[in-house]
């Protein structure tokens, strides 16, 4: 059954990749949609066997790599962990399949892009059900390939293309980090199975390693490493420039990729590695800073961007920041209760802005809309909900997710802990600002499009609406109805079981009630301000922005990062490059090489060609030289 | 004795060869079948070869001696679990080689062909030489073939690059043959087998093991010895530069396992630093000088370097994961950059332009091209589920254990192999299409599209099951190490 579930996504994606010509685009569409929804039907009876029966497997398909004492198995895991994912994955896959059916309508190349996100689903599979870090990194590797394909496939746009390489690149950054991990990790424990190297990782804690001349601990090092590689996958801090631009890719793309599966696999990452993280407090500590400074400086940004698409990706930037630090603090539960709730409200947020985006006739500026709610009534409380659910609206979905994180950072107790709770309680606010000013200047106040008239904007079709419903009921109740599942610590109906470690048990206190109250009451004020500011008194904000306009440059040029990379890392690169070739390569090795060596001998063959002159006078003279030269040497030795 | 299979292997090329240079006819149809027959069944007699071979025996299999200068040399071949993974990837890549001549080759066709199979002769007989003399005479007959190849068929400035590429190589490999009769006169004998177990003396192993690094070092090619390698790609045909890439380059990372770290272990101990940080200038160095390039085969030339980089620093990490890793990378390179030189030609021959700023946009036109053009990117990039993968993994995982900061700059390579091979596809296949002679560009005929998948196949097939080849050099490998370490033990406190 395992073994179905994985490779039904795989199947699916050759049929329409392969044979996309001769059966169709509608079939292909069918194939691939019904694939992926009966891998979803799997995981869920999965899912359900591990709630009720504690059912754990693992099943060996077929040896990989076996070289010396490295061993690698093809392998699927389920467990707790797993199987959590599985469902996220394969659920919101099926409904994007089924909502780019409508979505792409129009593109040329449905089979193409069909193939794509069901090879996609297939990567990501593999990358969940591993039992080894080698084939974590190969699904890794696998979504990240199809990340590539996806941002740029619309290949005719150059802006596009760009965005694809430099998410392939930014992510091979953090993959370099990832696999100096791996390498790290089979030099210490000669294996890269998870449970041989989670059984040895007590033993080497006290283990040191000297590089660079420091003395680092090898689990600090390990740890380091492989968040290294989780930052790049998850759009953390200085490896999040990807993100933003992957949004030149279609729609549901940035919905399944770049919302709720892949950029979720850092989190992952660390999560199931919990067994080794808990070991390495500096680790922990770094995690947690880095996530919340995302979660941070993601929500500015947010604050003043202009595209719709890339409001709600720095919104999931955050919010993955939000996930690292509850990992960061030691609740990896939570961090993962919250993936699972974001995947369900953030995907909702990006299919309903594609709908949006497809009435607009492929608009996304926020200030070319306006005033169409009663237009598209479906999408506008569809993206309502969407919002309430992100900005932890209480009883919602990200309201039980989102204050678990910033109320187990406050009970970690710790410095790192309450500043991490407190910049929680800051970027949720910042969030529910950003978010409902683009509910506000997307649907309401007054129409601003001049390319098109009120009355040819259409709410889209139903297969496009109804997975955004079936969405808006997970980002409705996931939280309510899995609180007690995932978060609750009780000792004999523990769900993530050996899944996640904890070295000491989460506290079960409460932080006091003010604290509690705090979030959801910044969050309540923020809509009435967010109405007052970008509808009833627009000039406000723009006031704002004008006595505030370095900052607003600051943020609207998302802090400089991208000119600092071009700056530092690209230009720098390509002129190295070129000096090495003109300069060394052409003018030092070329022509004191062989060059050099070939002219030289024609430069002396030419002068010792001289000496053949034919007149005698010359030859009898030099015998005369060379018998006097011998003469003296004999007579002086 | 038993049927002599390997010398039958090397010669059976050269017979074809000469079949042909009986036929007049310079461009008939007939005298590419007569080569193509020659070298499909040379790559039957391998595979069968491949299933005789025993892995699980250290022991040279398939022995063949004959006495050829009484008392000094023997015609001794011999194969065992690296070799035969190099014959194989010969015999496979040149009858794809033979079937790219219809678009390529214009004129002289029959001796074209003749070079070709002379060529593969040669090659076999440097996997298969168990003589260092042998083996000399093999490695450096190659290049005769080659030399003509590029000076005859090549492109605008054939002469310089042909002369360049013979200057270079035979100046290393002087120093080799030097090396060899010194052996003799140490020794006593050239026989490989013998020598590994007398040894050589330690105090003779620097010089010598200098004396075989150039002329391997020139081959690879390593920095700062490189710089022949893009010329002669670039001017050399199609089917040059695909023998050349994948398997001339080869001899060289096959004759340092075989003849350093087999007979020089104490040298090759000594000079490892040395190799390291060539192979590192040349990882780092020659990506960037890559990224710059505006002709694609410059380009896949510099990359070639790059990978090579990873071969030689692999095979002197000197652990299992390494030296296998070495072995499956240069396999796998054998099979990528003859793909990746395939693809150059067969936009060349469509356009006559190797610059990429005159593509852009193929994919419009080329779907076909596109795709597997995507599938060598990738291989060559080194993605997991690719032969480039295993390769680099196992070869970092290797060095890893030797050197932390060697694995970490050697890593650093591979974000850059990615930056130029991705900007290379973009620039020649996404994109609008603005070049408007490309409009009427066909995509691959069936001959074009039977040699880029006979290499997708191997390339995709060991990148998910690379068991095959891992089980086939594993016992060689380990066996080979051993002996090393042996050697290092024997001999370390006598150095002290």
């Amino acid at each position: 059954m395992e073994i179905v579930l994985l490779f039904l996504p795989l199947l699916a994606s050759i049929i329409s990749g392969f044979f996309g010509k001769l059966i169709g685009d509608r079939f292909c569409e069918i194939i691939t949609s019904l694939f992926v929804a009966l891998s979803a039907l799997i995981s869920l009876f999965l899912f359900y066997e591990v709630i009720v029966n504690q059912y754990e497997n693992n099943v060996v398909i077929a040896t990989w790599i076996n070289s010396g004492n490295l061993d690698v198995n093809w392998s699927i895991k389920i467990d707790p962990l797993s199987s959590v994912m599985l469902i996220v994955v394969t659920f919101i896959s099926a409904l994007v399949h089924i909502y780019s059916i409508g979505y792409m309508s129009h593109d040329p190349h449905k089979p193409r892009f069909m193939a794509y996100l069901s090879l996609f689903t297939f990567a990501m599979l593999t990358l969940v059900t591993s039992d080894n870090f080698l084939q974590l990194f190969f699904g890794w590797e696998g979504v990240g390939l199809c990340s590539y394909f996806l941002i740029g496939f619309w290949f005719k746009k150059d802006t596009a293309n760009a965005a694809a390489i430099k998410a392939f690149l930014v992510n091979r950054v953090g993959d370099f980090g990832f696999a100096l991990g791996i390498f790290l990790i089979f030099y210490l424990f000669g294996t890269v199975n998870y449970s041989e190297v989670f059984q040895q990782t007590p033993q080497i804690i006290n283990k040191e390693l000297l590089f660079l001349g420091l003395n680092f601990k090898a689990i600090d090092l390990v740890c380091i490493l492989l968040f290294i590689g989780a930052m790049g996958k998850s759009a953390q801090i200085f490896l999040h420039t990807w993100l933003p631009d992957a949004m030149e890719g279609p729609t549901p793309v940035s919905a399944l990729i770049h919302a709720a599966t892949m950029v979720t696999a850092g989190v992952f990452l660390v999560v199931r590695c919990s067994p080794i993280f808990e070991y390495s407090q500096l680790s922990l500590n770094i995690i947690t800073i880095i996530g919340s400074a995302t979660a941070f400086f993601a929500a500015t940004i947010a604050l003043v961007q202009t595209d719709i698409k890339k409001i709600i990706a720095y919104s999931t930037c955050s919010q993955l920041g939000y996930m690292f630090f509850a990992a960061g603090v030691g609740a990896y539960n939570v961090a993962m209760f919250h993936l699972f709730t974001h995947a369900f409200f953030k995907a909702l947020l990006f299919l309903g802005s594609g709908s949006v985006i497809h009435s607009f006739k492929d608009e996304q500026d926020i200030n070319q809309m306006g005033a169409v709610y009663r237009k598209l009534p479906y999408t506008w409380i569809l993206m309502i909900i969407g919002t309430l659910a992100l900005t932890g609206f209480p009883f919602l979905s990200g309201f039980y997710s989102k204050d678990a994180i910033i109320e187990f950072a406050y009970l970690r107790g710790n410095s790192v802990g309450y500043y991490a709770a407190w910049i929680g309680v800051i970027t949720a606010f910042l969030t529910s600002i950003y978010s409902w000013r683009l509910i506000f200047k997307t649907f309401h106040g007054s129409f601003n499009n001049k390319q098109m008239q009120i009355e040819n904007i259409h709410e889209s079709p139903m297969v496009m609406v109804i997975p955004l419903i079936i969405l808006s009921i997970g980002a409705i109740f996931a939280g309510y109805l899995f609180k007690d599942l995932f978060i609750t610590h009780g000792e004999d109906s523990y769900f993530w079981a050996e899944s996640i470690k904890f070295l000491k048990p989460l506290s079960t206190d409460h932080p006091p009630l003010w604290f509690i109250l705090t979030t959801p009451t910044l969050v309540l004020i923020s809509i009435p301000l967010a109405y007052y500011l970008f509808v009833k008194n627009k000039d406000l904000s723009e006031a704002l922005v004008e006595s505030n306009r370095p900052l607003y440059n600051f943020l609207i040029n998302k802090w400089y990062f991208d000119e600092l990379y071009n700056f530092i890392f690209i230009k720098s690169s390509k002129k190295i490059g070129l000096f090495f070739w003109k300069i060394i390569d052409l003018k030092i090795i070329d022509r004191f090489g062989p060059d050099g060596v070939a002219s030289l001998f024609k430069d002396l063959s030419i002068k010792a060609s001289k000496f053949q002159s034919g007149f005698i006078y010359q030859y009898a003279f030099m015998i005369l030289i060379g018998f006097s030269a011998l003469l003296t040497y004999l007579i002086l030795y | 004795m038993d049927f002599p299979i390997l010398s039958s292997l090397i010669l059976l090329p050269s017979i074809g060869a000469l079949f042909l240079l009986f036929s007049k006819d310079q461009s008939s149809n007939t005298g590419k079948y007569v080569a193509l027959f020659t070298s499909y069944v040379n790559f039957l007699i391998s595979i069968y070869l491949w299933f005789l071979f025993d892995p699980n025996s250290s022991n040279f299999q398939f022995v063949e001696d004959r006495e050829w200068l009484k008392g000094f040399i023997n015609y001794k071949v011999g194969i065992d679990g690296i070799s035969i993974l190099f014959i194989i990837l010969t015999t496979f890549v040149t009858p794809l080689c033979i079937i790219s001549v219809n678009n390529t080759i214009k004129n002289r066709l029959r001796d074209f062909l003749i070079a070709i199979l002379v060529m593969e002769s040669f090659m076999l007989g440097v996997f298969c030489s168990l003589d260092l003399v042998i083996f000399y005479l093999f490695f450096e007959a190659g290049l005769i073939p080659m030399f003509l190849i590029i000076g005859i068929w090549g492109g605008a400035r054939r002469v310089y690059s042909a002369f360049k590429f013979f200057l270079y190589t035979l100046l290393g490999s002087v120093l080799m043959l030097v090396a060899i009769i010194s052996i003799y006169w140490i020794t006593g004998t050239t026989d490989v087998i013998k020598l590994y177990e007398i040894g050589i003396d330690y105090k003779y192993q620097n010089l010598l093991w200098l004396a075989f690094f150039s002329s391997f070092a020139v081959k690879t090619p390593m920095w700062p010895v490189h710089t022949w390698l893009p010329d002669a790609h670039v001017e050399a045909p199609t089917a040059g530069s695909v023998l050349l890439a994948a398997i001339l380059l080869k001899m060289a990372g096959y004759g340092f396992i075989r003849f350093s770290l087999g007979l020089f272990p104490l040298a090759s101990e000594t000079f490892t630093p040395l190799v390291y940080i060539l192979s590192l200038i040349a990882i780092i160095y020659t990506s960037l000088v890559a990224l710059m390039q505006e002709d694609m085969k410059k380009l896949i030339a510099y990359s070639s370097v790059a990978h090579m980089g990873f071969v030689t620093l692999g095979i002197f990490t000197i652990t299992q994961q390494g030296i296998e890793g070495s072995i499956i990378q240069m396999l796998s390179h054998g099979f990528v950059a003859a793909a990746l030189f395939f693809c150059v030609g067969v936009v060349y021959d469509r356009m006559h332009s190797r610059l990429i700023a005159t593509y852009g946009g193929l994919v419009s036109v080329m779907p076909k091209y596109a795709i597997l053009l995507m599938v060598f990117t990738l291989a060559a990039i080194g993605l997991p589920g690719t032969t480039g993968f295993i390769g680099e993994f196992l070869i970092l995982i290797g060095a890893f254990k030797d050197n932390f900061l060697v694995a970490v700059i050697a890593s650093l390579g591979v974000i850059l192999g990615a930056a130029y091979m991705l900007w290379l596809y973009r620039r020649v296949v996404f994109g609008e299409l603005v070049n408007n002679n490309l409009l009427k560009i066909k995509d691959l005929d069936n001959s074009e599209k039977f040699i880029l998948w006979s290499l997708a196949i191997p390339i995709l097939f060991f990148g998910f099951y690379p068991e095959l080849l891992n089980n086939t050099i594993e016992i060689s490998v380990n066996d080979l190490i051993e002996n090393y370490n042996f050697n290092l033990n024997m001999y370390t406190p006598e150095v002290k």
